[in-house]
Order: C-alpha cells, then structure tokens, then sequence
C-alpha cells in the first residue's frame, strides 16, 4: 500500500484549500524557476527515466512522446494540449485534478511547455465539467495574477498561456485528434495518423496531447526525481495513480495507489470490499468502460498495471474498476456499454459506424434471450470485422466488452438464448 | 526512391505517394469508395485497408505514406476477409434496391459486391432509412443508399468552393445533406453526381430513363463555353441521354460544368427539323430546293458588298470555313465570327488564346483577372484557378465586376482607369505583378466587347509587357484571353473576320438597318439585335428555333454540336474533334454540306467533295489546325490599338450562366435552374405550379 509520503495528489478529496496558497503549502509552485532551469533535456530525460506511462488510457510513455516533438521550433509553433474531456465510463480522476488540485495541472503545463518549447497550453475540458472548469479557471487567474505563468512565467523569462476550452459533449472528442479537430472549430471527428500530431497537430502545428494525470504529476517527479517514482510499482508500470472504484462495492471511491497493486488488495483496502463479500464478486471492468472484464478468479490474483491486465486480454485503460457482484445481468451491462458506444460513433468511417448499431442490436437480442448460440458466433465475428479497421480506437472500445463477455460468459449468453435463465429484471 | 515490396514484388516508387497508389503503379488494384485522387484524403470507407508487415494493425492504403523497406501484403486471406467485413457493413444498411436504382450498372457499390459480398445477409436487424434530401434541380437524393465516403462533401468544398453540404449527426446517425435543405448552388455541382459511388446522388433529370449499357457512348467536345470540355455523350438511337465528362488533364481533368451535363435535354426541344421560308409575312415549311431557290432568288445580282454572314458561338470550324470560301465567291469581304462585337485583334493569334494555357494556371504566381468573371464564363476554367489558389500564395486581383468567384481577391477597380491604374509599379497590384515570376493576366470578352476594346485590349498588352508576363527565355507567356464562345478561337483562327473593307459585326448591323447589307447569313447567330436588321433578308442556318430563326426569311435546318463530325478550337488554341453521337434530326444537315449545296445552287460552288477536303481547306488557312489535341505556342508581338478608353465599367458578358446559347434556351433543366438559383424573371400568376 502506499505510503502517505508518496503520495502525490495530497489534496484529492478536497479537504485543504484548492487555491494557491493551499497549492503553496502542499508544496506546489516551490522553486518552479529551479525545476525549469533543469533545461529541456534533463526534464524530458527525467520524465522518460520515471517511466511515466500516459495516463489517459493507451499507456503510452509520457517522455517518449514529448521527445517526439521538433527539436527546434520552426515557422509554426509548438502546443501543448491537455485533455481534460474524462468521457471513458467510470472514469473520475482528471475532474477531482481540477476539483482539488488544479495548481499541479497549471505548474505541470508549464513544465511540459518548456520542455517542449511551446508558449501556450490548450486544456480542453469536457462540456459537462462546469464547476470544474471554474476551479481550474480561478486557479489559472491566480497563477496568472502571481506572476507564475504569463509573460514572465516563475520569472524564468518563458512567456507561458494556460487557455481553457470546454468541449461539448461528444465522447468522441476525448480521442486525441479528434480533441484537436474540435479545438479548431470543427466537428470532432479523428483525423488519420500519420501524420501525428507531434509533426502536425493543432492548427497544423506540432502538438502534444497529454491526459490530465500524466501532466500533473510531472512536477513532483522532477522534484522527488524520477528514481522515487520509477522506484514505486513494477518495472515497465511504475509510479502512482489514480484508481477509481465504483459499482458494487461498499465505498465507492477514487484512491492514489501504487502501480501494480493487485485488483483484490485495492477494492477491499480502499472501496471496502465487494457488496455481500469477495465471492459474491462477479465480474470487474478494470480499466473503464472500453477495455473487457475480468472474472472473478482472475480478480483474484491479478495486479493493476498495464502489463499485467493486458496478459489477461484486458487492460489498465484509465483505471476506472467497476465492479459488479453477483446480483448483476451482466449481458444487459455489456449491452448497456454497446449501446453507449454505437451512439458515441463518430460515423466517419464504415466498420464503427455500422458495426457498433449491429453489434448493440445483436446485445439486445442476446439480452432478451432472442439470441441462438450461431448469433452469437456471429456477434463475435462482427467483433473481430470492427476491431483494429477503424481510424481510431473507438471501434475497438466498442469491440473489447462484448469480446470480453463472450469469452468469459459465452455459457450465460447461451443459456439464455435457450430459454433457461431469464433477463432479471431491469 | 523508396523500395517497398508488394505480395512479394519488389517496386521502387516515388517518395511521398500513398501505399495505394504505389499499389496501382505496380498493377494491383485496390478497392476503395472514399479515395478519389483530386480530392483530399479522407480514409473513412475502410475499403482499402492493407495489411503492412510491422504495423500493429491493418493500414488504410489511401492514406498511408510509402516508406522504404515496407512490406505490403494486399491479397492475403486476411486481407480478403477484411475487406469482405467492411463490404458486409457497408451493405447492411444499403438497400437492395438495385433493380429500380439509376446507378445500377455503373455502380462501385455493386461492382465491388460482386468481389468481396457475401451471397447472402447476416444482418437479421432492420435497415436503416433516411430521409432523402432536397438538392436542387439537378441531384436528385436517396439519402437511405448513402455510404458516407464524404466525396461530395470534399468535392463542394475544395474543388467547387462552397459549405453547402457537409455531415451532420454521428454514429449511425451521420447523414449527409445540404444542411438547409438548399440547392447545390456551384456551376460545378452536377460534378458530385460522378462522384457519388453509390445511387445516393443521381442526375435527376436522368432519372429512371436509360440504362447505362443501352447507350451509345461517344467521345466529343462540349461548346457550352470556350474550354471544349472533353465530354462523352450517350445516346439512345437519335436521342442524346446524357452527357458525362471526359478525363483530359490538360483541360478540364475529369469535370464538367452544369450546364455543360445538363443542357443536353435542350436538343430535344425546339428544333429545326425542315427547311422554312418566309412567304407573306410567315414561315412556311419547304423542301430544301424551295429553300435554295428562294436564296437565289434574292442573291442573285447582288454584289459581294450588299452581302454579309455573321458566324455563331458553337458554329463548328468546317462550316466557318465553307461559309467563309463561299462568300468570298459571292464577292463579299462582310463576314465577321464576332457576334458579341468584341474588338478583338484578329491579327494576331498571340493577342486572342490563353497563351497560358489552362493547366498553365498552375505554374502561375500571380493573376490578374480583367473584366471577367470566370466562374460564369468557364466554370471548370474557374476551379482551376482555385485549385492554384488553394496551393497558396497566389495573389489575384479583380479590374471589373466584383462576384463571388469562390476564392479571395483584391478588387482594384470595376473600369478600364483602374486597369490603368496597374500600369503603376508603384500602385499596391502592380507591386505584386512586380515581385511575381510567372505573372498572368486573364482578359475576358467584358472587357474587349465594347467601344473602346481595342485600346483596352492594347492597354493589357502593355501590362503584360511592363510586368513581364511574357518572358522568351523561359517560354512563359502569362498573357491569356477568355473567350465565351466555343466557334471564336477557331472562327479567327481561320479568319472568320472582315476581309479588306469589309464590314464587322456592328457594322453588318447598322449596314442592314439602312439597307446597305441587303442579304445576311447567319450561321447560328443568335445573339445580335434582330430588331435592328432593317428590311435585309435573313437567312438563318442553325439547330434550334431561338432568336435568328425567328427573324429569318429562310431557314436551313443544321446540325447540334452532338450530331457532327466537326472541329472546334478551344479558347486556348486547342484544336479538338468533336463526334457525331446521333443524327440530326429530320431533314436538318451536318452544316458545312448545307453550304456546299446551296454553293452549288448559286452557281458559287466551293468545291470540297467531302469531310477531308473541308479540312484541307481549314489547313490551308491555317496550319494550326493540323494539330489536332495539342497547342502550339503562339510568337508574341504587337496587338490592339491604343486609344482612348472610357469610363465605363466593365460588365461581364453573361449575366445568366444557365442560359448563354440556343440549346441552354431551349432546355427544361436550365430553365429550373435559372429560376432556382436567379429567380424567375416572369411575375408569377395563381396557376403557376
């Protein structure tokens, strides 16, 4: 379990001062002048040599992503974009960030920009996030009225913006180019990659998109070190995070914990347990609502990083755990999550758009016991026809949980099929 | 150049092409919907997914760059079964409506289907409907066939420059529409009809009337402006169906303008079909020897000076040039192919073609555009200077009417005082002429028909000159004349003009008001004042009953541009050959044989036996027209005559681009249009609609 002096995130629930001089005495905006004065390379090398693994769900290393950036600015500009648009189901760590310690996100930007020689960072929030939005926007006019960002950021001479953009609502703009065709204006629709945005980005421009989580813990990384944070959790999977617990659990939660912290160790130390006990545990979503479910032997023994819930056909995603007990029709969650993602489709390109509408359609036929066990065969092969052809991930996300539940569940989506275990009720 | 392997062949391609095409170059085809070359790259349809050693996951191949070392994979059993997915989602909300749809036959959807279909549905659930969509008169709409490839979306807004269509919704919801429920309004829209790879968007006055494979497909040129569109015409015996574009790079890559594609159902409307001639006061059908005699009757001792033949805008080369032999045996030097009065210097073919040339706009670095608007005069010529807009930097100034020519220009004046104006190095335009390397100028018949277009033609000259637009060394010749009318370019190019002391288009008019001109042919002249010929005796030979046929005293049924075998010259100089696609109707003629006849009748034979003889007399007056499909250069030197200029401002030369000739007159489908997208001149009364 992690120790209080690892934590990062020391004022998550809220219950110190969110603004600046709370920010202040939980060691934030400390000698921020010093940490920049590191120079770009020692940052990055710091950053990549944590280990940081990107927080908003791919899991891709935060460093190696912001060396991929220009090595000097040319004619455009380089940006640094942070999505702040937390739609994965479950998921609730980047609004208690901007809730509560929005000043980590604010001192992290501007690190991150230095780095990556870019003058303004663009936050793009989720449209439903209206209160959070105001926290983030006082805090950024407090940084902006103390002179920590601005013109004279920290007084290190970096001229330094910290601009808020509220989304409106679309799932989909949480994908990163999508977020960055939304940002310009239009409708937030993937883009193709190549190119990326590190070369063309946000207005053409190199870009990087980092997740909320990934940018806010920079600062402490850089002043603990990167040995402390690649020093907690497992190799390849290290440092903290932000798990959220939800479902059928006694107390529901959102908890700072080690990388790698079993799954059973988690849901019972901080979410008190599971309703009615560990074994009636049914199944866990561990990783938001896109990535597929766990049973409950796996939930067992299995840990809470990347690596070791991909070896399981699942992943750490946002680290979002639902948990549902025995009490739950799993296939009419699964079809609820189907449903959710055929109206989330962007309907740019062919396999998501139609598949996720079959797929959903199929889920409600296997749901209502409509369904003959050929059906089934045919709802996973849609499955596979969607999965990895799309632009971006959504058609996987739309593909996982159904995956997920026909492997683990096949015998339950039969029976039901044959008329031997009815719907529970709604 | 990058090396790539495709299914195990080693190709060597250029850098900076997509896997796709690197594909196609080395013979493997790869299905797609969304792909198209002239548009952007959208990636959406899936179709063209390739499996791409290394790479995590199948790659689309429309949009992934070729790298060296690649190893391509494109017809594996995984590649198959992916594209079979993606054809199965595309056709589970398709309607399997083939049998009554209008692109059954020429459809990608189908063709595709065909490779990579199942033999049957697996999709148990209902299909889905949408609602069709109101486009205008042109598209017609059934949304339900959509598959969202977005071409049209691309097409509209690069290509053709507006917003108006686009997608709303997501999901499975996405639909495509014109968001206001408005029509298409682009001279260009008919263009997505192409496009479209299923039946979403068909030709609605095509609808439900032929079936692509009882068509006769022949390959011509169009005369709806002075591009010469490369067009092919299908026809169902003597009745001309519709018309398509054709690809030719040079002029118009593979588009066409609407009235171009649509005003084809004007050939069926109106037509001369017999000989006529005036007896008391009315026209009367005759027999051709009753037509000719009655010409003999009236030319007959008239000297060559009493007589005159005003040449048309779709007048074909063949018949210019027996009309011109014949008048110079009747003695008359009064022939003009001018009929809007341009004061264009014949003298010079430099001073009269767009020396450019079309694809030419794409080398340029600067244009100035003078009493033109080219989105109007040559719509297709139009996209292409946005296309070079579009590829940046390439200022554009504008000396006449301001339009919305669908990209931004500078708007440095409306009169010939302003285009002097750019005379001066110093004036804000003439600083950007100035810095360009490939300057242009582009001319249009506002500014040259009118009093004083001689010296205003003289005055572009001189900026042409004193900016460099033509430059010997590097061969460019930046100095570009837009023509409107499709016999022009060729009618001076075979010297269709006043011969010495011959009288011009203005001229012969005033001449037959006083009585000077006693006879005047009109060879598909509609376009000059009928009201002002006096009492002369006009003989009108031509294909549709507009204007000229209406004033006529005898009237020789000829030949549409899509029922002869004939030349035309586009206003860059091209010599093009245009096909017979269906026979004239009735008793109407291929043109240039009604001159021969009547020659003979009067006695004045011009003695060409038959097609190759006519053409051997268009060589003989000038050799350009050996050259058919290609352009040569024409030598720089002096033209126009400086003068005077007025004041007044130009005006471009057509104010109706759905109606500029007798057979866009004539069609049902223009005059939609016309009402549609300018409103309807005539007061409405209760019972229209």
């Amino acid at each position: 379990m992690l120790k209080d002096s690892d934590r990062i995130f020391t004022n998550i629930y809220g219950l110190e001062d969110p603004g600046l001089s709370g920010a202040r005495a939980r060691g934030d905006w400390d000698e921020t002048k010093k940490l920049i004065e590191l120079g770009r390379e020692t940052i990055i090398e710091q950053v990549k040599g944590s280990g940081l693994r990107g927080r908003g769900g791919a899991g891709f290393s935060t460093g190696m992503k912001w060396s991929f950036m220009p090595k000097e600015v040319g004619e455009r500009p380089h940006y640094l974009v942070i999505n702040a648009d937390e739609g994965e189901p479950g998921t609730c760590k980047d609004r208690e960030i901007m809730r509560n310690d929005p000043h980590k996100l604010i001192e992290g930007a501007l690190i991150a920009c230095f780095a990556m020689q870019a003058h303004a960072a663009y936050c793009y929030v989720r449209g439903e996030f209206f209160r959070e939005t105001e926290a983030l926007q006082r805090a950024v006019d407090e940084a902006y009225e103390n002179g920590l960002i601005g013109d004279n950021a920290c007084g290190t001479g970096w001229k330094f913006d910290f601009y808020i953009h509220r989304g409106m609502g679309a799932y989909i703009c949480g994908e990163e180019s999508a977020l960055i065709e939304s940002l310009e204006g239009k409708k937030g629709q993937p883009r193709l990659k190549p190119p990326f945005p590190a070369n063309v980005g946000v207005w053409g421009c190199p870009t990087t998109v980092n997740n909320v989580e990934s940018i806010a813990v920079v600062p402490e990384i850089l002043r603990r070190g990167a040995e402390w944070f690649a020093g907690l959790g497992r190799e390849n999977n290290t440092g903290t995070k932000l798990f959220n617990i939800s479902g059928h659990v006694n107390k529901p939660c959102t908890v700072e914990e080690e990388m790698g912290i079993p799954l059973k160790e988690l849901i019972e130390k901080h979410a008190g347990g599971v309703r009615g006990g560990w074994d009636n545990l049914l199944a866990v979503i561990p990783g938001g609502a896109s990535v597929p479910l766990l049973t409950q032997e796996t939930c067992s023994t299995v840990l809470m990083d990347f690596d070791s819930l991909k070896e399981q056909k699942s992943g750490l995603g946002t680290a979002a755990v639902m948990v549902m007990d025995k009490s739950t029709d799993v296939i009419r969650a699964i079809t609820r999550l189907s449903r959710f993602y055929m109206h989330e489709s962007c309907g740019q390109c062919t396999p998501c758009r139609e598949g996720s509408g079959w797929m959903w359609r199929m889920m409600e036929r296997v749901c209502a016991g409509d369904a003959s066990p050929a059906e089934i065969d045919l709802l996973e092969e849609v499955t596979k026809q969607v999965e990895g052809h799309t632009i971006c991930a959504l058609g996987d996300a739309a593909a996982w949980p159904i995956q997920g539940l026909i492997r683990h569940f096949r015998p339950l989506m039969e029976q039901r099929g044959a008329g031997q275990q009815p719907a529970a009720a709604e | 150049m990058p090396k790539l392997t495709i299914d195990g062949n080693e190709v060597e391609v250029d850098a900076g092409l997509t896997v796709l095409q690197a594909c196609e170059q080395a013979g493997i085809e790869i299905p797609r919907f969304c792909y198209h070359e002239r548009l952007s790259i959208a990636g959406n349809c899936r179709m063209c997914l390739v499996a791409l050693e290394r790479a995590p996951k199948p790659v689309a191949s429309c949009a992934m760059p070729v790298a060296d070392g690649m190893v391509v994979h494109t017809n594996t059993p995984e590649v198959h079964k992916m594209r079979k997915g993606v054809m199965e989602f595309l056709l589970i909300n398709h309607p399997l409506d083939c049998p009554i749809c209008d692109q059954g036959g020429e459809c990608d959807l189908q063709d595709q289907a065909m490779g990579y279909g199942l033999d049957h549905s697996r999709y148990k659930e209902n299909k889905r409907a949408v609602e069709d969509k109101e486009m205008g008169p042109l598209i017609k709409t059934i949304m339900t066939r959509c598959i969202h490839c977005t071409r049209c979306v691309r097409f509209t807004t690069e290509i053709a420059g507006i917003t108006d269509m686009g997608m709303l919704f997501r999901g499975e919801h996405a639909e495509i529409t014109s968001y206001l429920e408005k029509a298409v309004d682009s001279e260009l829209s008919g263009n997505v009809i192409d496009l479209c790879p299923v039946g979403a968007l068909t030709s609605k006055p095509y609808a439900f009337v032929a079936r692509p494979w009882e068509l006769k497909k022949t390959e011509t040129v169009d005369v709806m402006d002075a591009l010469g569109s490369n067009i092919r015409v299908d026809a169902r015996g003597s009745e001309v169906m519709r018309v398509l574009p054709r690809l030719n790079e040079d002029v118009n890559e593979e588009w066409i303008s609407d009235k171009t594609r649509f005003a084809c159902d004007g050939l069926r409307r109106q037509r001369l079909d017999r000989p006529y001639v005036r007896k008391g006061g009315k026209l009367q059908p005759a027999t051709w020897d009753e037509a000719f005699a009655a010409i003999k009757d009236k030319v007959d001792g008239l000297s060559g000076s009493k007589l005159a033949a005003i040449a048309g805008d779709q007048a074909d080369c063949e018949a210019m040039v027996s009309l011109k032999a014949l008048m110079a045996n009747l003695g008359s030097a009064n022939i003009d192919c001018r009929q809007d009065g341009s004061k264009i210097d014949p003298s010079l073919r430099a001073g009269y073609i767009f020396n450019s040339t079309i694809a030419g706009i794409e080398n340029a670095d600067a244009l100035l555009l003078v009493g033109t608007n080219p989105r109007v005069e040559a719509a297709v010529l139009n996209a292409r200077i946005r296309k070079r807009f579009l590829a940046g930097t390439f200022p554009i100034g504008l000396v006449g009417e301001a339009a919305d020519l669908r990209y931004d220009y500078t708007h440095l004046g409306t009169g010939p005082e302003d285009l002097q104006a750019v005379l001066d190095p110093g004036s804000e335009f003439g600083k950007v002429l100035q810095a360009a390397n490939r300057p242009m100028i582009i001319v249009g018949q506002g500014a040259l028909a009118r009093e004083d277009g001689a010296a205003v033609q003289a005055l572009t000259r001189e900026i042409a000159e004193k900016y460099g637009m033509v430059d010997k060394a590097s061969g460019w010749n930046g100095y570009n004349i837009l023509h409107t009318a499709a016999a022009r370019v060729g009618g001076l190019d075979l010297g269709f003009v006043p011969g010495e002391g011959g009288l011009a288009t203005e001229d012969i008019v005033s001449a037959c008001g006083k009585g000077d001109v006693q006879v005047l042919y009109l060879l598909g002249a509609d376009e000059i004042d009928m009201n002002a010929l006096g009492s002369a005796f006009v003989i009108y030979q031509g294909h549709h009953g507009d204007a000229g046929a209406h004033r006529a005293d005898v009237i020789l049924p000829g030949a549409a541009y899509t029922e002869k075998n004939a030349t035309w010259v586009n206003t860059e100089g091209r010599v093009q050959l245009g096909r017979l696609a269906a026979f004239p109707p009735g008793d109407a003629r291929e043109d240039w044989t009604i001159i021969r006849a009547l020659s003979d009748v009067l006695g004045k034979s011009i003695e060409v036996g038959d097609l190759r003889a006519v053409r051997s007399k268009l060589v003989d007056a000038n050799a350009n027209f050996l050259g058919i499909d290609s352009i040569t250069s024409a030598t720089w030197g002096e033209f126009g005559t400086p003068g005077n200029v007025s004041a007044a401002p130009f005006t471009s030369p057509i104010s109706n681009f759905y109606m500029t000739d007798p057979i866009s007159r004539a069609s049902e489908t223009m005059a939609k249009c016309t009402e549609t997208f300018l409103g309807s001149p005539e007061q409405k009364t209760g019972t229209d609609g």
